[in-house]
């Protein structure tokens, strides 16, 4: 279990130190204790060392460090026990998205100014190193940035909260009311794909979350349905026709892997496959998932290098996307990496705006927007500096940015049902909003 | 040096440097990189030219790119072109870049070399430094090829600036480090010699520097610099102490200087020349005067020069070993910082009084500090202090003091640090050993040991103390009695429990008489120990036990007991189980009289070189405790101890240089297995018992001095290395004899294609026959194989068999030849005659070539039972009582070969004060046949 743990900011100063269990070293001790406590050894050992540290998981003297790093700042989770990282992990995101969720940025002076809460919220999430409810959702109820509200609030409604937050469907409570019934979806969708200069793939796979805000009176019971591939062909095995399944077969999707909001029945997926829940109030995490088969790839990069001579690079670049011609993609960025000698660049290109960007050793090409089965093409010479060692350039990949609105996995929404039985609302009367976003992951071709 | 004007302060660098300070992390620091190497890049371009300043200012920034752990793969060319320059600081600018990025096989080598030539022919002094400090910053081969000789020149030439000849004497010191073969100073020599007499200081000081390394390396070459050094040496020395002006520190005049001119004459041995002998000796009397002065400041800086300067002095003297004045003078100051308050200066007068102990003159006055030492034992807070007073005390003990120290050291040994306690414990073993008047205060002071530091006494320790238990019968009942009361401690140390397994094993009746230590009484003691005890322990108390049943026949029953219990024959460890099963039935089924015969009393071991010693050597290492004081220790305690039948020293030696490995055959099991051929099963019985400790340790036995260790002896290891061990045993009977010859395999894997011949170099076909029939040709991984050779001898003979043996090991052909120890005085027949006989044979052979006489060096001790024993085993018949000296030994024997008999007479004559500290020996031999005379005289002086 998680023996403390600590936020660091980049200069490797302690601005969060909550520790739990004593195993992990003397920490707060006042004198200095001859023992370098793990605090210090996290410091010296990973933040400040020499080289960068690649490993989230840092082995120190028996002690295990876990660590995130969010802009400037360390997340660290200590332990000398064997514990299962990945629970760690999951907790420590769980706590960036807490954090968010309370001050949106997390970044050394958001910290600083709310310790206060921050202390709170650990007290709350974890007990002796054992994870509790981390949903946002439950813990503003009773950790308000407003201190004095808290104060005010009545016996009944403490209680209400005590009976919630231990209970079974700990992530609602009860007698929430809204006169509007809405519902959002959100299908945000990452797809990351490495190509080869031939275009052949090598590799693509799309990590995709469903993201839900929910404004809804009572304790409804949703249900969600998507173009899932075996509920698909499971409903065609009842009774549709062989071409009916053809025609319908390319609508579904195969999902690889999947993981759930606590609030989902999980033994109904798993006989049923089917997602039931009783969502919880605001913005939450539905569902994630990953899929590797017929993916859509959105753009496709043509690349051209030619060396000429040892002082001379001719690079073309050509990026063609491959979506209905009615959508727009939004915010693409190609970056074409440059040789580590390069001396001048002089960039040609038919669409958006190029520029040579020296600090990172690339050419940045940005276009504002889109369309489906367009064509845009940036040629740049490169200008080579003659060194000594004749070390061949390793010519990393081309990498590209955008955001396109449509699931490149594939992945379509097909229904979602609110029943509530106690209150006199019907599905019908539910306003539900679906939105597909689809960005790009790590999204690189080599040339 | 030129003054920096302030317009060359570099802006841009140090905004810069700023910017990267000021970065928040580590991905912004590379951004920012990247972005200035990108500007370097495009100003590098070479499209337009760049003034001096901006080249300087862009080389400055790579460098300080390169130093913050980046690569840098351009910008050497720019650097290149500043070395041109006429500007200093862009002058300074391109050689420091050189100096730190440029490696050796860079192509830019030629042109950064021209560029040097042309700065160190330029007559300008910082310029010519400059390229000095840069060659010495480079110093690559390349480098040495092309200046090595031009820096010669430039430090001896005339017209050079002191500064310069400083540098190029230091840039020398370091080319020559580095590519010795390429700096040859030959010519130059006699005037590098002669800056030592240079008016700058500094010059001098450097070029000493120099100076001792080149004389290190040929001392011949630069024998006139002693000469210089005195009298420079004592011109500081005598000088007052405003006379060097900037040259003396804290009114020390040139401290450095006098350290590394003293340094320098420890590389001589002491002048011949008696005046600059005299000189010298004025100089370290006046450095010891001084140190004796009212210190004229209080600052910790003079103290420290001057003290550095006395402990450089005293090293020196230590280094001459030949004035005992100034030997007892350095000591008596070293006994006064002793007690200073500085603990640095308590550690190095500790660790000076030891190699002063070493030395004959000043060991008495060393002894005389013992309290001293004592007291900075028990009282020192610092660990490191702590162990240089042991060895201090280890150094300075003799027979004198041995009690004492020996004492002392056992007490301290209860608190000591964990870190010394087993250097600590060797120590007393060996000083309890080496100064032992009598061996019941030894075998107390060991067991002690154990009792006190039982974890780090090693196995050779509690060996050694069995081994000379056995070898004394004076001690045993002592042993016996001392072990015994030591056991009933409530807790004991395992090696205790060893000891006390083993000697009560052997000599458990000497004390059986009291029946306080009854038989049963003893056995039960020993066995309520045996369960707390490890596999290896266990199995030796099973074998004390079985001694036990042949002992004392009342325990017999309760022993077979113990034996019968499930706990031993079901042992799960293979070893005791077999032990249990084997003793019980030995116990079961022999007669008294061929349990007696097996389970005889160990026969002593044979002397041989303290393994414990040899322990400590190895895990000191030479240099902490001279080696060499150790030896002379250990022959002064030879010479001491020698009175008794104990003698090991003499033994030790010869066997010294082949021991194969200590541990393995401390016992002498193995390479000479108990001679007395009654109690063969006992032998191999106790080997059994010790197989634990393996045979470790790579041995190249020397085989010629195998071969010469053969002549007094029949038995034993003729040689070793990592695969292969020959055993021998041999016989002899009139003309006829018969070898035994075993093959060990130590290794794990097969040999094979095993095969041996024996060759007979010289007309030895004729001389001498052997036979012997092939051996197998595969040997398995640890096992031995057997080979047996006749032996008849013709007729007299001078070479030697020599035995091939070539084997396959994981492939490789091995092939090992060896001499073989058959030799003429194999064939003696011991002959008893009475004295007026003997001299009448010897008056017979009075003829010149009957008669081969040689007079030669004592190798080993004059130890008169060991002497015994070497001429015993030679075969001949030692006669008593025969010349009129008792000192003189004389033997008689017969050679007997098949076709003749040769008789042969034998005086050995010791001369123990030949010359002082030398003893040498006359021998003797007349026969009947000059070759055999002549043989046997060439193969004898070799033994003594």
């Amino acid at each position: 279990m998680i023996g403390g743990l600590f936020i660091y900011n980049h200069k490797g100063e302690v601005l969060i130190s909550r520790v739990y269990r004593d195993d992990i070293g003397c920490l707060s001790t006042p004198y200095p204790s001859w023992e370098r406590n793990a605090v210090d050894a996290f410091r010296v050992n990973v933040i400040h060392a020499r080289q960068q540290v690649r490993s989230p998981v840092t082995n120190i003297a028996r002690t295990s460090f876990f660590h995130v790093k969010r802009s400037n700042i360390w997340l660290a989770a200590v332990t000398k026990q064997n514990v299962n990282a990945a629970m760690v992990f999951e907790f420590l995101y769980k706590m960036c998205d807490v954090m968010t969720a309370y001050f949106s940025k997390i970044s050394e002076e958001n910290i600083k100014n709310n310790f206060v809460l921050i202390y709170e919220l650990l007290d709350e999430i974890l007990d002796f190193g054992y994870p509790q409810n981390s949903e946002s959702g439950a813990l503003k109820t009773f950790i308000t940035q407003q201190g004095i509200k808290s104060q005010v609030r009545d016996k009944d409604e403490q209680s209400q909260i005590t009976s919630q937050v231990t209970g079974q469907i700990g992530w609602r409570r009860e007698g929430i009311k809204y006169r509007r019934n809405e519902l959002f979806l959100d299908v945000l969708e990452s797809v990351n794909l490495l190509m080869s200069p031939q275009g052949q793939v090598l590799s693509a796979h799309v990590s995709g979350r469903v993201v839900m805000k929910s404004y809804l009176s009572g304790m409804p019971e949703c249900k969600f349905g998507m173009n899932d591939k075996i509920v698909i062909d499971k409903q065609q095995g009842k009774g549709a026709t062989s071409d009916d399944s053809a025609k319908s077969g390319k609508q579904s999707i195969a999902i690889d892997d999947c993981t759930f909001h606590q609030c989902v029945r999980l033994s109904k997926f798993d006989s049923e496959r089917s997602i039931s829940f009783i969502p919880p109030d605001g913005d939450y995490e539905l569902m994630r998932y990953r899929t590797t088969k017929d993916i859509i790839l959105p753009f496709r990069v043509i690349p051209l290098v030619r060396e000429v001579g040892r002082t001379k690079l001719e690079v073309k670049v050509v990026i063609k996307s491959n979506f209905k011609a009615s959508l727009l993609a939004q915010k693409i960025e190609v970056r074409i990496p440059t040789p580590l000698n390069t001396s001048g660049v002089q960039v040609i290109c038919m669409k958006g705006k190029a520029k040579y960007k020296a600090s990172d050793n690339a050419i940045v090409w940005k276009i504002k927007r889109m369309a489906g089965m367009k064509e845009s093409q940036i040629s740049a010479e490169i200008e080579l500096l003659p060194t000594n060692e004749k070390k061949k350039w390793t010519r990393p990949p081309i990498s590209m940015n955008f955001e396109v609105p449509f699931a490149p996995s594939g992945l379509k929404v097909r229904y979602l049902k609110v029943f509530e039985s106690k209150l006199n609302y019907s599905d019908h009367d539910v306003i539900k909003w679906v939105r597909y976003i689809g960005r790009s992951g790590i999204y690189e071709t080599r040339c | 040096m030129p003054a920096v004007s302030k317009g060359d302060g570099m802006r841009g660098l140090a905004v810069f440097i700023s910017d990267i300070r000021n970065c928040k992390s580590k991905e912004a620091e590379i951004k920012r990189i990247n972005k200035e190497l990108a500007n370097i890049r495009s100003k590098f371009k070479g499209d337009k030219a760049l003034d001096g300043y901006s080249k300087k200012k862009y080389v400055c920034k790579l460098l300080f790119i390169f130093l913050l752990g980046h690569d840098i793969d351009f910008g050497h060319m720019e650097a290149v072109n500043l070395l041109s320059s006429n500007k200093y600081t862009e002058k300074q600018i391109g050689y420091l870049f050189i100096s730190v990025l440029v490696n050796s096989n860079s192509e830019l080598i030629r042109l950064i070399n021209n560029a040097i030539k042309n700065d160190l022919s330029s007559r300008n002094p910082t310029f010519m430094c400059l390229a000095l400090h840069c060659i010495a910053n480079v110093g690559s081969r390349e480098m040495a090829e092309a200046f090595a000789g031009e820096i010669p020149r430039i430090l001896v030439a005339g017209d050079t600036m002191d500064s310069v000849k400083q540098s190029a004497a230091l840039c020398l010191l370091r080319l020559y480090k580095a590519s010795p073969d390429l700096v040859l100073m030959g010519e130059w020599t006699s005037r590098v010699v002669h800056l030592l007499n240079d008016q700058h200081m500094g010059v001098v000081t450097a070029a000493i520097s120099l100076i001792t390394c080149l004389s290190q390396k040929n001392p011949d070459e630069f024998k006139t610099c002693v000469s210089l050094a005195v009298s420079r040496l004592s011109r500081i020395v005598s000088s007052a102490s405003t006379d060097l002006q900037d040259y003396t520190y804290y009114f020390v005049p040139a401290p450095w200087l006098s350290c590394k001119l003293l340094r320098l004459l420890q590389c001589y041995p002491p002048p011949e020349d008696g005046a600059v002998k005299g000189r010298l000796v004025e100089c370290l009397e006046t450095i010891l005067n001084k140190a004796q002065e009212p210190p004229k400041s209080k600052k910790v800086q003079h103290s420290n020069a001057k003290n550095a300067i006395l402990f450089e002095a005293i090293s020196l003297i230590i280094h001459y070993d030949s004035e005992p004045n100034l030997l007892v003078r350095a000591c008596n100051q070293l006994g006064q910082f002793l007690q200073h308050r500085e603990t640095n200066l308590r550690y190095l007068a500790l660790e000076s009084m030891c190699t002063l102990a070493s030395s004959e003159f000043s060991h008495e006055a060393v002894k005389t500090h013992i309290e001293t030492v004592i007291n900075a034992l028990k009282t020192e807070r610092d660990v490191s202090v702590r162990q240089r007073a042991a060895d201090l005390l280890y150094a300075m003990c003799d027979r004198s003091n041995a009690k004492q120290i020996v004492a002392e050291m056992l007490s301290y040994l209860e608190t000591a640090d964990y870190s010394i306690r087993e250097e600590m414990v060797l120590k007393v073993a060996i000083l309890a050993e080496k100064y032992a008047v009598d061996y019941s205060w030894y075998v107390d002071t060991i067991l002690n040991l154990i009792r006190i530091a039982g974890d780090y006494v090693s196995e050779e320790v509690w060996y050694r103390v069995i081994q000379i238990v056995i070898n004394r019968d004076d001690v045993q009942g002592y042993a016996a009695k001392t072990v015994f009361e030591a056991l009933q401690a409530p807790a004991c140390h395992e090696n205790m429990v060893k000891v006390g397994g083993y000697i009560l094993g052997e000599f458990g009746n000497l004390i059986a008489g009291d029946p306080r230590s009854s038989p049963l009484v003893q056995f039960n003691l020993l066995h309520s120990k045996f369960h707390l005890c490890s596999v290896p322990t266990r199995a030796l108390l099973l074998s004390a036990y079985i001694k036990f049943i042949n002992l004392f026949p009342e325990t017999k029953a309760t022993i077979q007991e113990v034996l019968r219990s499930d706990s031993q024959i079901r042992n799960s460890d293979v070893e005791l189980q077999q032990r249990a099963v084997e003793y019980l039935k030995l116990s079961s089924i022999a007669s008294t009289d061929v349990l007696a015969t097996v389970l005889e009393e160990m026969p002593p071991f044979p002397e041989r070189e303290s393994s414990i010693l040899a322990k400590l050597k190895k895990k000191k290492g030479p240099g902490v405790v001279p080696v060499s004081e150790l030896e002379d220790g250990k022959r002064e305690g030879g010479e001491l101890n020698g009175g008794g039948d104990r003698g090991p020293d003499s033994a030790m030696s010869a066997s010294n240089a082949s021991t194969p490995s200590p541990s393995a055959d401390l016992l002498g099991l193995r390479s000479a297995a108990p001679v007395s051929a009654a109690a063969p099963s006992a032998g191999s019985l106790l080997v059994d018992v010790f197989s634990e400790s393996g045979a470790g340790g790579p041995a190249a036995a020397v085989n010629d001095d195998g071969f010469l260790r053969f002549v007094c002896k029949n038995n034993g290891v003729l040689f070793e290395n990592q695969l292969l061990q020959i055993g021998i045993k041999s016989e002899y009977r009139q003309n006829l004899g018969r070898m035994y010859l075993f093959y060990g395999n130590k290794t794990s894997v097969q040999f094979a294609s095993f095969s041996t011949t024996v060759s007979y170099p010289g007309e030895l076909q004729s001389q001498l026959n052997v036979q012997t029939k092939p051996v197998e040709p595969l040997v398995e991984g640890g096992a031995q194989v057997q080979q047996v050779l006749n032996i008849e001898c013709i007729t007299d003979f001078s070479e030697a068999p020599q035995l091939n043996i070539k084997f396959r090991y994981g492939g490789a052909l091995q092939n090992i030849t060896l001499k073989l120890p058959v030799t003429i005085n194999k064939f003696f027949q011991p002959t008893e005659m009475a004295a007026t006989d003997f001299f009448q044979r010897w008056k017979q052979l009075s003829q010149p070539q009957q008669e081969a006489q040689k007079i030669f060096k004592a190798n080993h001790g004059m130890d008169t039972e060991v002497l015994k024993a070497k001429l015993l085993g030679l075969g001949t018949a030692l006669l008593e009582n025969v010349d009129p000296n008792p000192e003189n030994y004389v033997c008689a024997g017969v050679v007997q070969t098949k076709s003749q008999q040769v008789g042969v007479l034998l005086r050995l004559e010791p001369n123990a004060q030949a010359q002082p500290g030398v003893q040498m020996y006359r021998l003797t031999l007349r026969s009947s046949k000059d070759t055999v005379s002549k043989r046997l005289c060439d193969l004898l002086a070799e033994q003594f």
